[in-house]
């Protein structure tokens, strides 16, 4: 077969075929905890050119369990590939128009899928940092951030943007760094957790580290893998994903299946009697668990978790999570989704009203959808339409020389 | 522009804090940005409206009105707007106070149901008015609380609210010496200005 017959056709929207590069910081960078890290990679991906001006640069923040690789595809042989986790905004002619953007995606520090991580070779032991990583926190990535935008040689972002977890990152850029971006981009965030939501994450830490193969995260050693613990994490951060509403739709056609279903899809079409995966959805559930745990290492789980936790600006300001951004000069977008229970949608309303207290320049849509919190990478017409249209804006002030 | 909103931005101070319930596509808060550099924010619950604020850049909030305003801190906005939408919020009063707690002052416009023609559609026809301003059969129509120029006066009278200025226009919003005269009987549109 030639190459031709195997090439797949990349849709004219895409980046097309991207590739990474892995940057090597040196200076130490003073952590939050107290700690420091001597030295670091990130793996970082980019697409579009940045103009002369340089301010037509937008950063994307990704959220637990995302990576650098946002946009586009790796391989043209192979037919089977998906295309980066946030493919439908980002490329020519979508809400982050390639045409117009510099666009940045990195895999945070921490991260398992090529930036420094637990599961890094720790120069100083020649073994894997396994739990000996500090816990890092959103503050820190925003700082590895800057210095990867000073790399690039970015002063000040058009953008920055984030889902979840990234959305937190946006915040503490728009807090942190007032000079540095021009327009926050936070969807389907809060301004710190919920005791649900903390409750939540500890079971998915319990599950991982109850595994008799976590060895108190030394499993590297040991060349095993809690992969159970980590698929019973992802099991039930997956739910939390979610919606009810969404579930109902996927496994529970009214009329099919045997008498007693009662909306609610049986796998094979009676009930065993017995502790047998009966139900499609629990199949459903052990097979996202199972596909996510081949391939996400279980310390940067812990860690990803442990930073929602900590996130929490209003912390240093005595409660109040109006006053973290009297310095910031940015415009803010903040968006939610109906039928998000993670972070509902009246926790992007704290957010607002706590920038309205801050006297800022304010956005918020709450858009309507089934999906639940995954809701933010999905292309839902209404949410595309307003980050294009927002974002129009930002590309038009880089045209006429949008720097402060 | 609407003849009522050139009416409306000379009551508007250069530079100050504007906040627009139902803002619609936000051209007004667009016009007064550009013209009086106004910092905006628009209020709008329309899925298209807002989009269409957020392509002229104007700042918008999804936030429905009706639900009132308690986000918003006490005199946070120089001038809080509400066009022709007062009589149909499901409590008026309500939202005149707290527009007055959120600025520090008022502009809004309502039609006024004691326009003479509504008069004599009642008295003649029997029938409820309909006018270009209230175009809506009485079984579907938005509006909840119709009033008149007299039960504004008499709202601001008992709540200790000021008149600043009070324009009654036709529907081309002049003003004539009839509606001067007798403003309840001869106007079709109320627009006031307001502060406690």
């Amino acid at each position: 077969m030639t190459v031709d017959a195997v090439q797949k056709k990349i849709p004219a929207d895409s980046v097309g075929l991207v590739s990474p590069q892995r940057l090597h910081f040196d200076a130490p960078l003073q952590l939050r905890s107290g700690r420091t890290i001597e030295q670091y990679d990130l793996m970082v991906e980019t697409y579009g050119t940045l103009n002369e001006e340089r301010n037509n640069a937008v950063l994307i923040c990704h959220a637990l369990s995302g990576d650098h690789h946002a946009a586009g595809y790796y391989d043209a042989n192979n037919p089977k590939e998906k295309p980066g986790w946030w493919d439908c905004c980002i490329g020519p002619g979508k809400p982050f128009d390639t045409n117009y953007f510099f666009i940045v995606c990195l895999n945070n520090l921490g991260g398992c899928a090529g930036s420094t991580g637990p599961s890094s070779i720790n120069p100083e032991t020649g073994k894997p940092f396994g739990p000996d990583f500090p816990i890092i926190t959103v503050r820190d990535w925003v700082n590895s951030q800057a210095r990867l935008a000073d790399r690039l040689g970015i002063e000040q972002w058009a953008a920055v943007i984030g889902g979840s977890l990234g959305g937190m990152q946006v915040m503490r850029w728009a807090i942190s760094y007032p000079q540095r971006l021009r327009h926050a981009l936070i969807v389907a965030a809060a301004p710190k957790l919920s005791a649900q939501n903390i409750a939540f994450n500890e079971v998915a830490r319990q599950s991982i580290m109850s595994d008799p193969d976590f060895h108190q995260g030394r499993y590297y050693d040991f060349n095993t893998y809690p992969q159970r613990g980590v698929m019973l994490a992802r099991m039930v951060g997956h739910i939390t994903y979610l919606s009810d509403e969404l579930l109902r739709s996927k496994f529970g056609k009214e009329g099919e299946g045997a008498e007693g279903n009662f909306g609610r899809d049986l796998r094979t079409g009676k009930l065993s009697f017995g502790f047998d995966t009966d139900f499609q959805v629990q199949s459903y559930l052990q097979y996202k668990g199972e596909t996510f745990s081949k391939n996400f290492d279980a310390n940067t789980y812990l860690l990803m978790t442990k930073a929602l936790d900590y996130f929490d600006p209003a912390v240093d300001y005595g409660g109040d999570f109006s006053k973290p951004f009297a310095p910031s000069l940015c415009k803010f977008l903040v968006i939610s989704f109906t039928s998000d229970w993670r972070f509902a949608p009246e926790r992007s309303r704290e957010i607002v009203d706590s920038l309205l207290r801050a006297r800022k320049q304010v956005n918020y849509l709450e858009i309507d959808a089934a999906a639940g919190h995954d809701s933010f990478l999905l292309p839902i017409p209404r949410y595309m339409q307003a980050l294009a249209a927002y974002m129009g804006r930002v590309a038009a002030e880089c045209h006429t020389g949008g720097h402060r | 522009m609407r003849a009522d909103l050139e009416i409306i931005q000379d009551w508007i101070a250069p530079g100050s804090r504007v906040l627009d319930l139902g803002c619609g596509d936000g051209s007004f808060l667009a016009h007064l940005k550009a013209t009086r550099n106004v910092s905006e924010l628009g209020m709008e619950i329309d899925a298209d409206n807002i989009l269409r604020c957020l392509r002229a850049g104007v700042n918008v909030i999804e936030q429905n009105m009706d639900k009132g305003l308690k986000n918003f801190e006490t005199g946070s906005f120089d001038t809080v707007l509400l066009a022709h939408t007062l009589q149909a919020l499901h409590r008026p009063d309500e939202i005149v106070d707290e527009m007055l707690r959120v600025g520090k002052n008022c502009i809004l416009t309502f039609p006024n149901f004691a326009y003479w023609r509504h008069r004599l559609s009642l008295l003649t026809g029997g029938r409820m008015p309909k006018s270009p301003q209230l175009p809506y059969e009485w079984y579907d129509t938005p509006n909840l609380h119709h009033c008149t120029i007299s039960d504004f006066d008499e709202l601001c009278r008992t709540r200790n609210i000021k008149v600043l200025h009070r324009t009654v226009v036709d529907d081309n919003h002049h003003s004539t010496a009839l509606m001067r005269m007798a403003p309840n009987f001869f106007g079709i549109n109320a627009i006031y200005h307001i502060a406690r």
